[in-house]
């Protein structure tokens, strides 16, 4: 009897997982399925650009079975729920499919509908998200209009994927007004549940004093409570008021309703896991990988990569009856807009926070930690060609999946803690 | 770590204040600490107070207020206006709990 893994979701997490062990698990035992609701699979990272006509809407997007390896079965479904007792992924359409092996791919989704006042008749009018495909080209027209008034960036409560995006977004914006000579007529301000501009203390301070630079005002301990579409105006609980002409929002971000559907899932549909081997704490069937997990690291395309290079050969042992030898350590490595072609760069991982110093990569050579540079910027550009070329086929990187504190300087550390 | 005594109780915190010993803490400690921070605590601090601790013990993480509105069943209005303008990091001091690390 042929056994069967079967992967729901075929984004960076899912697409990755079944180009890489296609060839470790031989075909006459094993089938490979992988579910999602699409034939296209997009590029998030490329949805900050979207807004600003950096990047088009044919540069973010590829056919999924054109970046999934042969031999992988690709089925177009919506999944209802998962039956862990009796290895069954039930599909919206009432097909079923029985698996040895699941691995829950199916990422995490902006959430509009979650906040009081979001969606309404200001949705897609004065208040837009850029963390949908739909939602970075709507802003992308509205911007196009846009020439004055209190222009607010905004994240609804964290964990939200890509958590620095929020931030490019802002300086992003910062000086596409300034070439468009908007910039002494629109009010920037950004608005976050965070005591600062981020979460890590010493980029926290560096991103701070970016904001402080370009004259963004930071509303921060900002905890959103409804947002009043007839003033335009966001309500925080402690009653405190931000009014905006043009809101870019992050919406609440939650894994999929189906995980919550199928007993799975924690408050936010995040699927509890082992946070160093991704196995699931309540089923030894099931893995979760990417955003869809609960593991205390970044939702990035990067820890969604490094960690599912270690997954790999943990799955072959562990299919094997051996013990997972492989730890996953939270690495996480962003690349970080600042506008005017620049950019910043950060490497850390769960008991590390991001540090200042260089960046030593083969290939790509040193780069600068925590500092603008045009390097950077230039690394951010050739993310997008990495991701379709190298990391969704599953080929090597020239980057190791476990951080490196060579290079790098703990001087800020140790001041910090004094 | 440095160590401080609070109402005759000794414990072990971090440099903002934080308890770092799960087990050094007790409910009378719990009141004290309250009291640092300007809290007099009702009926209806502690049933979040106890949630926090409770779940601490499984999850092995400080929940964050989401959480303890969702699971906790304490809605995040009350929370605020129970533990005022920075209800997660209050109730953590107050359990004896870590800083909860406003996630990654
Ligand atoms: C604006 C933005 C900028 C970003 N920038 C960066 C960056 O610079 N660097 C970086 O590393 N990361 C970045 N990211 C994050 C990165 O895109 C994600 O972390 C990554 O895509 C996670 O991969 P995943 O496979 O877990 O989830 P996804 O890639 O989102 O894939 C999940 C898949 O599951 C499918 N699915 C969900 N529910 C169902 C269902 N019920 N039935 C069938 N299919 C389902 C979805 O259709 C989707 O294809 C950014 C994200 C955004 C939004």
């Amino acid at each position: 009897m042929k056994k069967r893994l079967v992967v729901l979701g075929a984004g960076t997490a899912g697409t990755m997982v079944v180009n890489r062990l296609r060839p470790l698990l031989p075909a006459q035992d094993w089938d490979i399925t992988v579910v999602d609701r699409d034939d296209e699979h997009r590029y998030q990272p490329g949805y900050l650009f979207l807004p600003f006509g950096t990047y088009t809407e044919k540069q973010v997007t590829r056919p999924r079975h054109t970046v999934l390896a042969d031999g992988v079965d690709f089925m177009i479904g919506d999944v209802d729920v998962i039956h862990p007792e009796t290895n069954v992924v039930a599909l919206m359409d009432g097909r079923v499919l029985t698996y040895e092996y699941l691995v829950i791919a199916s990422g995490t989704s902006p959430r509009p509908d979650q906040t009081p006042g979001m969606l309404g008749e200001q949705w897609r009018r004065s208040i837009f998200d850029f963390y949908t495909y739909d939602g970075a080209v709507a802003l992308r027209e509205a911007l196009k209009g846009f020439d004055h008034g209190r222009l607010v960036v905004h994240i609804t409560d964290m964990p939200i994927k890509c958590p620095v995006a929020p931030l490019e977004f802002t300086f992003l914006a910062e000086a596409w007004l300034r070439e468009h000579g908007l910039r002494d007529r629109v009010e920037l301000v950004f608005v976050t549940p965070l005591p600062g501009a981020f979460t890590k203390p010493i980029a926290s301070a560096r991103l701070g004093s970016m904001l402080e630079e370009r004259k963004i005002v930071l509303e921060a301990d900002f905890l959103l409570e409804h947002i009043d579409a007839e003033t335009k105006t966001l309500v925080s609980y402690d009653e405190r008021e931000v009014p905006f002409d043009l809101l870019v929002t992050v919406p609440l971000n939650m894994g999929a309703d189906f995980v919550a559907r199928s007993g799975l899932g924690d408050e936010l549909n995040y699927v509890p896991v082992d946070k160093h081997t991704l196995l699931s704490t309540a089923h030894d069937t099931i893995f979760a990988v990417g955003d869809a997990c609960d593991i205390p690291a970044s939702k990035a395309g990067s820890v969604a990569h490094f960690s599912v290079e270690i997954f790999a050969d943990n799955f072959l042992q562990h299919i094997a009856g051996q013990p997972m030898t492989g730890s996953f350590d939270g690495h996480t490595n962003c690349f970080i807009e600042s506008g005017d072609h620049k950019g910043l760069l950060i490497d850390f991982n769960y008991d590390t926070e991001p540090l200042p110093g260089k960046f030593p990569l083969p290939v790509i050579g040193p780069m600068d930690l925590l500092k603008e540079t045009r390097a950077n910027h230039l690394g951010k550009l050739a993310f997008r060609w990495i991701y379709w070329n190298v990391l969704l086929p599953g080929r090597p990187m020239p980057l190791p999946s476990h951080m490196s504190m060579l290079g790098k300087s703990t001087d800020d550390l140790s001041k910090n803690e004094e | 770590m440095p160590v401080t005594t609070i109402d005759g109780h000794q414990i072990t915190v971090d440099t903002e204040g934080f308890m770092t010993d799960y087990a050094e803490w007790d409910e009378p400690l719990g009141a004290s600490l309250a009291a640092q921070i300007g809290i007099a605590l009702s009926d209806q601090h502690w049933e979040a107070i106890r949630f926090l601790r409770k779940d601490f013990a499984v999850k092995g993480e400080t929940p964050t207020l989401r959480r303890v509105s969702v699971v906790g069943a304490i809605p995040t209005k009350t929370l605020f206006q129970l533990f005022p303008q920075k209800p997660a990091k209050k109730m953590a001091y107050i359990a004896g709990l870590p800083k909860p690390h406003g996630c990654v």
